[in-house]
Formats: structure tokens, sequence, C-alpha cells
């Protein structure tokens, strides 16, 4: 007996770009009608005003507007620091850990130094401080998997504690005042390594930032011999060996230039936000970054509308939990589920399915 | 010492054995070349339910609470929660092919979002003062110890001082070693995470093997929550008191090289680590009991580069841990 499975599954050619970005899209809006009625069951409102309520929480206000973008520019400089290393296949999950360094190294400057140098220096320094720092929470994993092959996954996701462990220690040791395990706001009076305003704008400098950073991983990924071999090595190894490409210095180049621009994002973070220092400054984003990095395909303008996608879901969840009396983890409910479709969508860009067809029953 | 180590090692072993759940449950998953990074979230999954079961259960019949159903019925539904996480990672990974480790990022974001969700919903419902649920009466019947065990002393107090679920979970881990290492179920499941492909022409079924795998093992790891809830905090839900643990029980398939027997006395040792600070005389100085809260994370790192330097052929992570498998690929 020749037995034809129900349904068949092959491989498709890369469909045309409008075509995979259809799919996405139902698949958000799927995704969306769903939370809808999730919300809906649990609030009794009606659905019109639940989405209303979403919008209004990015762009109810000038000042929402201007959070949201913060956010949104925080989010996909995190996403673009892990971008180069995913090409690659080097799973970097510290993203968190090495944030946080960065926010360590420029809060030292600014409480060691702040007031006694020029700000300029200050600022300079905090910003040097956070890079390096973030290059060597890095470049540890990136060394190992280099030389010894060693578990980049596991390896990044045990840095992120020992990070959060160690800036929990200095947090006790800079309380400010004694005893209240907090650090506080640094510098509150003199305002010494605080990033300028621009416009009357806090922010400005942070979105700049992430606006340069964008076109300069662009470029980086797609235009400069280091991009092209980050694909040849993330592609293939051996290909990469054969032709010339040193394996080991790019991985270890590479990683390092992911955990720069993480150290990047703890400057932005202590600089131009918080001006503090605590366990949660990277508040997830190193995982979150990993999805939104992801989910635009490693290309640095559609993660730009990726990490939209999941900023202006969080802050839409924040502004129903706070309007509807809901609790705040809902937003995390709501992010999980589109995650999950826009991660299943995938399936139907790579993937045909073909069902058993008439004439082949009657063969069988 | 003596006396401290008594005192200290019953802690020690309480505070492992959500670990050692998770450790064994995990392992299971990864032995199968699923590299399920949903853990943190499975084990906060099971967590609530098993507190949703028992909260429900408790305010419906009050005070004549029936022993079997006041502990069936928080183990059925952490079972079943924590199934229904399994089945989403292996519905998104193994049928979609879609990324383990984004997949595994999604469902540890959703699964504690649905643990401090329900969590934070039930403390409204019953009104109470403080941010937490307590259900002490079903924890009571979740620890019920060894009658006489008491009596024992030192001895008693380290080795049969437990509620059920720690043996149980010392159980799984030798069972989960025993079917790994000695049954052709365990040779077909360790072929399916070493080899994939070469599994198919053998003619083993990888889609059911995975399947089974990561929802066998995601239960297992929910169990981990639920013991958590009913036997180290005495029946107390507080919104993320739960923390990392999940991502240390992570660590701890690394530390114990992928064997679920190793995980018994692994996972007493990360529990003694974690709670080490505070027997750690250190005065005022408190910054300093932060440091050793890394001792757990830094010997994972340890382990990892030793088995990767070594380089071993037994001591490895599955050959395709992480890796969906596609037969018409090449």
């Amino acid at each position: 007996m020749n037995k034809v499975p129900l349904i068949h599954i092959t491989r498709r050619k890369e469909l045309p770009w409008y075509r995979s970005w259809a799919v996405r899209v139902i698949a958000v809006v799927v995704a969306l009608i769903l939370c809808g009625v999730i919300t809906l069951l649990l609030v009794k409102e009606n659905p019109i005003s639940i989405y209303a309520t979403m919008i209004k929480g990015n762009f109810g206000t000038t000042k929402k507007v201007w959070n949201m973008l913060e956010e949104l520019a925080i989010m996909l400089c995190t996403s673009l620091a892990l971008a180069p290393a995913f090409r690659m296949k080097f799973w970097n999950l510290g993203g968190d850990g090495q944030v946080l360094m960065g926010c360590l190294g420029s809060a030292a400057v600014m409480i060691l130094l702040g007031g006694k140098l020029p700000n300029i220096v200050v600022v300079l320094l905090m910003l040097v401080a956070a890079i390096v720092a973030g290059t060597i929470w890095a470049g540890i994993p990136g060394f190992f998997k280099a030389r010894f092959n060693t578990n980049e996954t596991l390896f990044t996701l045990m840095m992120n504690y020992i990070a959060t462990q160690i800036v929990a220690f200095f947090v006790v040791v800079w309380e400010n005042p004694k005893g209240s395990s907090n650090v506080g706001i640094i510098n509150q009076a003199s305002r010494a390594g605080w990033l300028p305003t621009i416009f009357n704008q806090k922010y400005m400098i942070i979105i700049i930032v992430a606006v340069l950073l964008t076109a300069a991983i662009y470029v980086y990924m797609k235009y400069t011999k280091h991009g092209y071999e980050i694909s040849v090595v993330g592609e293939s190894e051996s290909t990469a060996k054969y032709i010339g490409i040193k394996v080991r210095k790019v991985i270890l180049r590479t990683a390092a230039l992911s955990g720069a621009i993480c150290g990047l994002v703890g400057f932005l973070l202590v600089g131009g936000v918080s001006h503090t220092l605590t366990t949660s400054l990277s508040a997830g984003r190193g995982f979150t970054g990993v999805m939104v990095a992801w989910l635009g395909k490693f290309n640095p303008f559609f993660m730009i509308l990726t990490s939209f996608i999941l900023v202006f879901l969080d802050k839409g969840a924040k502004e129903i939990t706070t309007i509807f009396g809901l609790n705040d983890s809902f937003g995390s409910i709501l992010t999980g589920l589109i995650l999950f479709f826009i991660i299943g969508c995938e399936f139907f860009l790579n993937y045909q399915i073909s069902f058993r067809k008439k004439q082949n029953k009657e063969v069988a | 010492m003596f006396n401290f180590l008594v005192q200290f090692i019953p802690r020690a072993v309480v505070q492992g054995v959500p670990l050692m759940y998770g450790c064994v449950g995990e392992t299971i998953t990864e032995k199968s070349g699923n590299l399920n990074l949903g853990t943190p979230g499975i084990m906060y999954v099971g967590g609530i339910c098993g507190v949703i079961g028992a909260f429900f259960y408790e305010n419906a019949v009050g005070n004549n609470m029936n022993p079997f159903l006041g502990v069936f019925i928080p183990l059925m539904c952490t079972l079943i929660g924590s199934l229904l996480m399994g089945l989403i990672y292996s519905f998104l990974t193994v049928t979609l092919r879609a990324n383990q480790n984004v997949t595994g990022l999604a469902l540890t974001t959703f699964g504690i979002g649905i643990g401090n969700f329900f969590g934070g919903s039930l403390i409204k419902i019953s009104g109470a003062d403080v941010p937490s649920i307590v259900l002490s009466r079903t924890s009571k019947l979740f620890s019920a110890t060894i009658p006489g065990a008491s009596k024992l002393g030192a001895i008693g107090e380290v080795l049969f001082s437990y509620s059920t679920m720690v043996y149980v979970a010392i159980l799984f881990a030798i069972l989960a070693a025993l079917i790994i290492s000695k049954t052709r179920v365990g040779l077909n499941l360790r072929s399916v995470g070493e080899s994939p492909a070469t599994a198919d022409a053998a003619g083993i079924n990888v889609e059911k093997y995975k399947y089974f795998a990561t929802c066998i093992g995601a239960m297992v790891s929910g169990l981990g929550g639920l013991f958590y809830v009913m036997g180290y905090a005495s029946g107390i839900w507080s919104n993320d008191a739960f923390g990392d643990r999940g991502w240390l029980a992570l660590a701890l398939v690394i530390f114990t090289i992928w064997r679920p027997g190793h995980s018994i006395w692994a996972s007493i040792i990360f529990g003694g680590l974690f709670i080490l600070h505070n027997y750690i005389p250190t005065g005022v100085n408190l910054a300093n009991k932060e440091l050793y809260k890394i001792i757990p994370y830094l010997a994972t790192i340890i382990i990892l580069i030793i088995t990767s330097v070594r380089n071993k052929r037994e001591n490895q992570p599955p050959e395709s841990l992480g890796l969906s498998y596609f037969r018409e690929d090449r």
C-alpha cells in the first residue's frame, strides 16, 4: 500500500517582499483582534474604546509622545546592538547584562568624577567607561566562543545575573542617603554628567543617537567588509574558513561590538533618562531586543517597525491597565500573545503546505 | 558546626527542590534537541495555576477540605497549565519550525505575565491588605511529612523531615536518569536530540519525540513552581516572589552536564549557594552579600567553560540543541 500523507510541507522560494509583509501584517492584525477580545472579556468595554485607549497611551499628550519616542529609541538601539551578533548566529542573550554594565560604568564616572572635571570631560569619560564595560561583558563569552566553542547562549545568559549582582553591590556602596539601599538621583543639583537637552527636549539627543546608529549599522552590515564577513560566518563557518576569513577574529570582534553598543545604551539610560543606578535599569530589553532583531530580519529599518510594535503594545497595555484598573502584567500577556503570532507566521513565509490531491487517493 | 549543618541542609534542600524540578524537566526537553528558554515562564504558570486551583477550592468548601481533593485539584491545575505552555512551545518550534530562542523568550514573557496578572487579580478578589494570597490550608496538605521523622534527631531532620513533593522530585530525577540512559525510549530520545536526521532515517518519529519530551519536561518544570508556592513559601503567593529561579534551573542543566541524576545533589548545592549569603556573617557590610549571590552563576560559567575546553564527547550538550528539524533540508 502506498500511503500518501494528508499534508505535505515543502520549503518555498523566497516570497516577494510585499507578500511576505502582507502575511506579517495579517498575523499582527489577527493577534490584535485576539488581544482585543481577551481585553473585552476582562473589562467588558466596547472594543473600539480599548484600541483607542492603546493609541491614547502612546500619542495622548505631547509628553506621552516623547516618552514613547525615548522608549522606542532605547529599544531600537538595544536591538541594533544585538543584530550583528545574531547575523553571525552568535546568540547574545546577555544584552541586559551588557547594558547594565554600561550603566554601571557611566554611573561610576558620574559619581566619582562629577563636579571635579569640566562637564564635557565627564560626559566623554562616561561614554568611554560605558563602552569599555559593555565590550568586556560581551567580549568574555565572545572569547570563549571563538577559542573553545563554548555555548554562548547559556554563557551570556549567566553573565546577566553576575552583572545584576555587581550592580546591586555598587548600589549598596553608593547608596544615598545611607541606609536607603537606593542610589537616588545622581548629581541632582549640579547636573554633572547629565546629557544636554536639545531644543529644550530632554530626549532629543537619544533619538538622534538612535537615528545615527540605525544608519551606521545598516551601512556596516550591508556595505563593509566586516558586514560581509559576519554574514558568511553566520551562513557557514566552513565556507568562511575556506575563503580565508579568520573566523575566531570575526566572532570576537562582532561580540565585542555588540557589547560596546549595549554599553552605549547603558550610557544613554543613565546620562539621558534615569540619572540613577538600579538593577532593573535595562528592564529586560536585552531579551525583547532579541525578539525585535529577529522579527525585523536583522534589517535596521525593519527593526524600527518591530520595536515600534513592541513599544506601542507595552505603552498601550499600560494605559489599559491604569484606565480599566487591571494589573500591570497584562501588557506582558498581550506582548507574549502577539509575539507568538508573529513568530508562528514565519512558517507560512518559509514553507508551503500542499494537501493530498484526489487522484493520489485513487492510487492509494 | 554540626548544629549549623543540621539547620542549614534542610533549608538548602527546600530551596533546591524547585530548581530540581526545573532542571529535570528542562533536561528531558533538551535531550530532544529543544532548548526551551521558556522554562522560567512555565514555572510561573505552574505556580499560579496551582494557586488558582487551591484558591477556588479553599473558598468553595471553607473549612471542611477533603485532603485528597485539596492536593489533587492544585496538582491537576499545575499540570494542565504547564502542559499548555509546553504545547505552545512545541507547536511553534516543532510544527511551525520557529526559532527556539525567540519562542522561548516570548514564552517566558508570556508566562511571567500570566503569573503576575492572575496573581494580582486573585489578590484583588481576596481583598487582602498585603499584596499576597495565603493558602495555608492547602499548603498544610502539601507539607505533610513522614510521621515520626522528628524523633530521629539529626538524621531525621536532614533526611526525612521533608514533604512528599521533595521525595517525588528525587524520584523524578532518578526515573529520568534511568529512562534516558537505560531504555530504548531514552536511546531514541537522545538520538533525536543528537542527530534528528539519523533518527528519522532509523524510523523514529522525530516530531512525536520532540512533542512528548517538551510537554513532559514542561509539566515537570511546572511542578517546581507549585512546590515553590506550597512547599517552600507555605502557601503564600506574591507577585515576582519566584524571581530568577527559572533561569537558575536552566543554569543547573549545564552544571549537571545534561544528567538528571546529578541534579539531586547539584540542586541542593545550588539551593545552599542561593541562601548562603544569609549565613555568612557580614556585619554591617550589606554590599558583600550581593556579591555572594554571584556564586551559583559563576560556578555554572566555570562548568560551561571546563566542559567546552576539555571537549569530552560525553559531556557535550545534545548536538542539535536549539535547531529545528525539517526532513527535506539538506
